[in-house]
């Protein structure tokens, strides 16, 4: 079954682009008569998905972005036969333009400490020869067969894993009280639903190495005790996740590393995987429970802890696919070494999904502890178009912005919550000069309105009032005593809520009003939005000696509101203009201003 | 209408009401909305009050009651896709169609859906159509994307131009081997 | 495909299986064939892929790059080899028949064949 290449071409970030790339590259290389010499291998997300697709070429390290079919010929000929790098395809430094032509060298990647991610887009995830060949189950036999459960519980432990969805609770803690409630019936659930908008780092995860969440959900359900069934509860938004986890949960079924009589040991332990249905709140433990039962995903009071009465009543042990997904990496090198990674009471590497205005946009790995400077500039290349940072949203709705005045804040659980936000599962949401934060205030209150269930009305009615405040605000219709309504409201929502939908819903209320209260009172007193985004503040206008009359703007408005004859300035109509700045998009002098 | 893929999905998982989730979610992908009809034989199958799948088709965004056009139009609007002017993608959108988001074109060849990040934000904006991610939206390429597509033709929506040097390959014989 | 039923096992199935991704993993041995012009019409593609088949009857663990051309055309094909921090050493007019003494002696049994060789490079 072996089958020995000299290069490995393994691509990554395709996201469902250019289907045609793999058939290209393999029917050049087998015109060439490379077939059997070089593999081509579909692997999971390298990080750099803005770049998409990009390939890494093993052994070596060159790496290629951006690759489409038509660069097959070259990059067959140049790289695999005559070994040279095809330059045009090498990776752009984004601020000196100097091309990169191997992996290793490029700042992205050289920041980051890819643990959790390391096999991501090494391996066929759809493979489990890949995963096993790369040492993948060893830390599964190695706890079965050497390793009481008292024993992975202190490893887990010692190690200080924190949860990687967002609360950020003691891992081997959980799994310790799940272990002490009463039950002859146990469960474990991965929490795959990654609702936070701009944020990707579960799908990537589960995508790109689903056997490494597996292994951890064993070896946990081990540790537990009377564990046998368990559950992944997936996105329905991400039909690769899915697909992919039940062909690992299936092969790993076939090799008895599932089932039962997992390795000849007696553990007996099955995982199925259960598709979400768009719903934000089924992220929060109780609803998901609700809905793995089939039931409408409403949260329920905690009267228990879900490690006392979770699923079917019984104890139940659910954490992140990140935090699974860690599990077999501190069994393998020890709670020691991972502890070495991070901050005093954040231990280990986090992944995080860089968005927003940034220039590479993508998943990364980092120690916990490193700045926000860091991450921003050294490995997301900074701002596009050199334009100004403003702030950074990290955890999601149910996160805060932090503003690029704490720009040396350490990104670790306790330092985030200081700064009026939260780690989150990892979003990371980079903004520019050119962001309302009253506008962002507005979305995600809009987000979480659409989302709350409706069934405490704290969320639901509170949610609601904050909206309709800020909706005004962002209209020019806001009054300095709104101010105050929404900081009491924030607070009467965080204490009064169910569940952590409604409790953490304020946040982007609370640290916009913290560290942004000057766009605020623009808004309302000087009825401006100084980002140029609220259109209700806003008039877009033509900036006379930059426009060169081209009549591009005039062809490509929507409502015939920009009129003048050739080679002579236009004028944009305010009556007739809806504001879509599709004449500001277009133009190509920078003609077209907003006030 | 035809019900007996409704009773194949409930074969295929057991009638049991812990999967009525998973058998709405093969309904709606297999005839595109949740039609009545396969709601009543489901909740007879599986045992539940039909008021109680209805709940359910109506708290997952997922499941819709009416049939969906030719084309699902989803516009992202996730926070990367906001901070990128999402927005505006969406209003192009509904301009060109002349339909509101969550709404079908009245002869039935688009769907119009906003939703909430679909995981691909570095490709931002983005507007998925049925299962085809179009990447870089501006509102312009997003009208233009739309008359392609009620023309029956769509070009492949390029990824962006990055700089990109000479064409001439360096030699790395110079350098020595990495590894 | 075969259910595992202990640890044993599995460890050998990972040995089987690790060839498959050894380009992947890290290797202190680098066998580099030139493939310049001058290389691949002199037989260079014919050394390369009779390595590659010693390589795996052996079952030695090595990467096989390629590179343009290395300077020495008339030395073609030439075929470098380089193991951890030893000198790199280059041999010179290797034909396919050559290769299969080139793996034994230098790989398997650490001896450099002297009478082959055409350069040395340290580091």
């Amino acid at each position: 079954m072996a089958e020995r290449h000299r290069a490995d071409l393994l691509i990554s970030c395709l996201h469902g682009r250019y289907p045609e790339l793999i058939p290209t590259l393999q029917e050049e290389i087998e015109r060439r008569g490379l077939t059997g010499e070089v593999g081509v291998v579909e692997a999971g997300c390298r990080g750099l998905c803005a770049m998409g697709p990009v390939m890494l070429i093993k052994p070596g390290g060159l790496f290629y972005t951006n690759v489409q079919p038509a660069d097959v010929p070259e990059l067959v000929e140049e790289t695999l036969i005559k070994g040279r790098a095809v330059e045009r395809l090498a990776y752009k430094e984004p601020v000196t333009h100097q091309s990169v032509c191997y992996y290793e060298d490029i700042p992205f990647y050289s920041k980051q400490v890819r643990h959790v991610m390391h096999d991501c887009g090494m391996i066929d995830p759809q493979s489990i020869e890949e995963y096993i060949a790369v040492g993948g189950y060893q830390a599964l036999s190695k706890a079965l067969t050497t390793m009481t459960p008292k024993e992975i519980i202190e490893e887990v432990k010692k190690s200080g894993l924190r949860g990687r969805g967002g609360a950020g609770f003691s891992t081997g803690w959980k799994w310790e009280a799940t272990r002490q409630s009463a039950g002859d019936v146990r469960y474990a659930i991965a929490n795959g639903d990654e609702g936070d908008p701009g944020a990707f780092m579960n799908r990537s995860l589960m995508e790109g190495d689903p056997h490494a969440i597996i292994e951890g959900m064993v070896i946990g359900a081990y540790a537990i005790g009377n564990v046998r069934n368990a559950y992944i509860y997936v996105r329905d938004e991400y039909p690769l996740a899915v697909s992919n986890l039940n062909i690992a949960l299936e092969q790993a079924r076939e090799y008895g590393l599932l089932g039962e009589d997992i390795l000849g040991t007696g553990f007996d332990l099955d995982i199925k995987v259960v598709r979400g249905a768009g719903a934000f709140v089924c992220g929060e433990s109780s609803a998901l429970m609700q809905s793995v039962e089939g039931k409408v995903g409403e949260p329920r009071p905690k009267h228990y802890h879900a490690t006392e009465r979770g699923l079917w009543g019984q104890p139940t042990a659910l954490n992140n696919v990140e935090t699974w997904a860690n599990i077999p990496l501190i069994i393998n090198k020890g709670a020691e070494w991972f502890a070495s990674f991070g901050t005093e009471n954040s231990k280990g590497t986090k992944t995080f999904c860089l968005a927003g205005q940034i220039q590479n946009t993508g998943l990364i790995e980092v120690p916990m502890g490193i700045t926000l400077r860091e991450v921003i500039y050294d490995i997301g290349g900074g701002i596009p178009g050199g334009r100004e940072l403003k702030a950074v949203q990290t955890g999601g709705p149910s996160g805060g912005c932090i503003p690029a005045s704490l720009l040396d804040l350490p990104v670790d659980y306790d330092s985030l919550v200081e700064a009026g936000s939260m780690m989150g599962s990892g979003g990371m949401i980079v903004m520019d000069d050119r962001t309302c934060m009253v506008d962002i205030a507005r979305y995600f209150l809009e987000f979480l309105k659409e989302e709350s269930c409706g069934k405490c009305s704290p969320c639901r009615e509170g949610i609601r009032a904050m909206l309709e405040i800020l909706t005004r605000i962002t209209e020019g219709q806001g009054k300095m005593a709104d101010l105050e309504t929404l900081e009491t409201l924030a607070k009467t929502v965080q204490t009064a809520s169910l569940c952590g939908l409604g409790k953490s819903a304020p946040n982007p209320v609370i640290s916009t009003l913290r560290h942004f209260r000057d766009e605020y009172v623009a808004h309302i007193e000087d009825k401006k939005c100084p980002a140029g985004v609220c259109k209700a503040l806003i008039e877009y206008y033509i900036i006379e000696d930059k426009c060169l009359g081209c009549g591009l703007c005039r062809r490509k408005c929507p409502q015939g509101a920009i009129s003048g004859e050739k080679k002579e300035v236009h004028v944009i109509d305010p009556a007739l203009c809806i504001k879509c700045g599709i004449c500001r998009d277009v133009c190509k002098f920078d003609a077209v201003g907003v006030r | 209408m035809n019900l007996d893929r409704v009773n194949q999905i409930i074969n295929g998982y057991g009638a049991d009401r812990a999967v009525s989730l998973a058998v709405l979610q093969d309904i709606q992908r297999e005839y595109n909305y949740l039609p009545r009809e396969a709601l009543e034989l489901a909740a007879g199958r599986l045992d539940m009050p039909l008021g109680e799948i209805y709940r359910m088709a109506t708290f997952f965004t997922a499941f819709s009651l009416q049939p969906k056009g030719e084309y699902v139009c989803k516009v992202c609007l996730g926070t990367a896709c906001h901070v990128r002017g999402g927005a505006r993608i969406l209003e192009a959108v509904e301009r060109e169609l002349d339909i509101k988001a969550g709404q079908t074109t009245s002869d039935g060849k688009f769907s119009l859906e906003a939703v909430r990040c679909v995981g691909a934000c570095a490709l931002g904006p983005i507007v998925m159509v049925n299962e085809e991610p179009h990447a870089y939206m501006t509102p312009d390429k997003a009208s233009k994307l739309i008359v392609q597509l009620a023309a029956g033709k769509v070009e492949r929506v390029e990824a962006p131009p990055a700089p990109r040097s000479a064409r001439a390959p360096i030699d790395l014989s110079s350098v020595p081997p990495a590894g | 495909m075969p259910r595992l039923k202990s640890v044993e096992e599995l460890q050998k199935l990972r040995t089987q299986l690790q060839k498959n991704i050894e380009s992947r993993t890290e290797t202190s041995t680098t066998i580099t064939v030139g493939m310049g012009t001058c290389g691949i019409a002199a037989g260079a593609r014919e050394v390369m892929q009779a390595i590659l088949a010693e390589l795996d009857k052996r079952d030695i663990n090595a990467h096989v790059t390629t590179v343009g051309c290395i300077g020495m055309c008339h030395k073609e094909p030439l075929v470098d080899i380089r193991q951890g921090d030893e000198p790199r050493i280059t041999y010179g007019n290797i034909t396919p028949a050559m290769v299969s003494r080139l793996i034994e002696d230098h790989l398997a049994n650490g001896q450099v064949v002297d009478e082959w060789v055409v350069g040395r490079v340290a580091g």
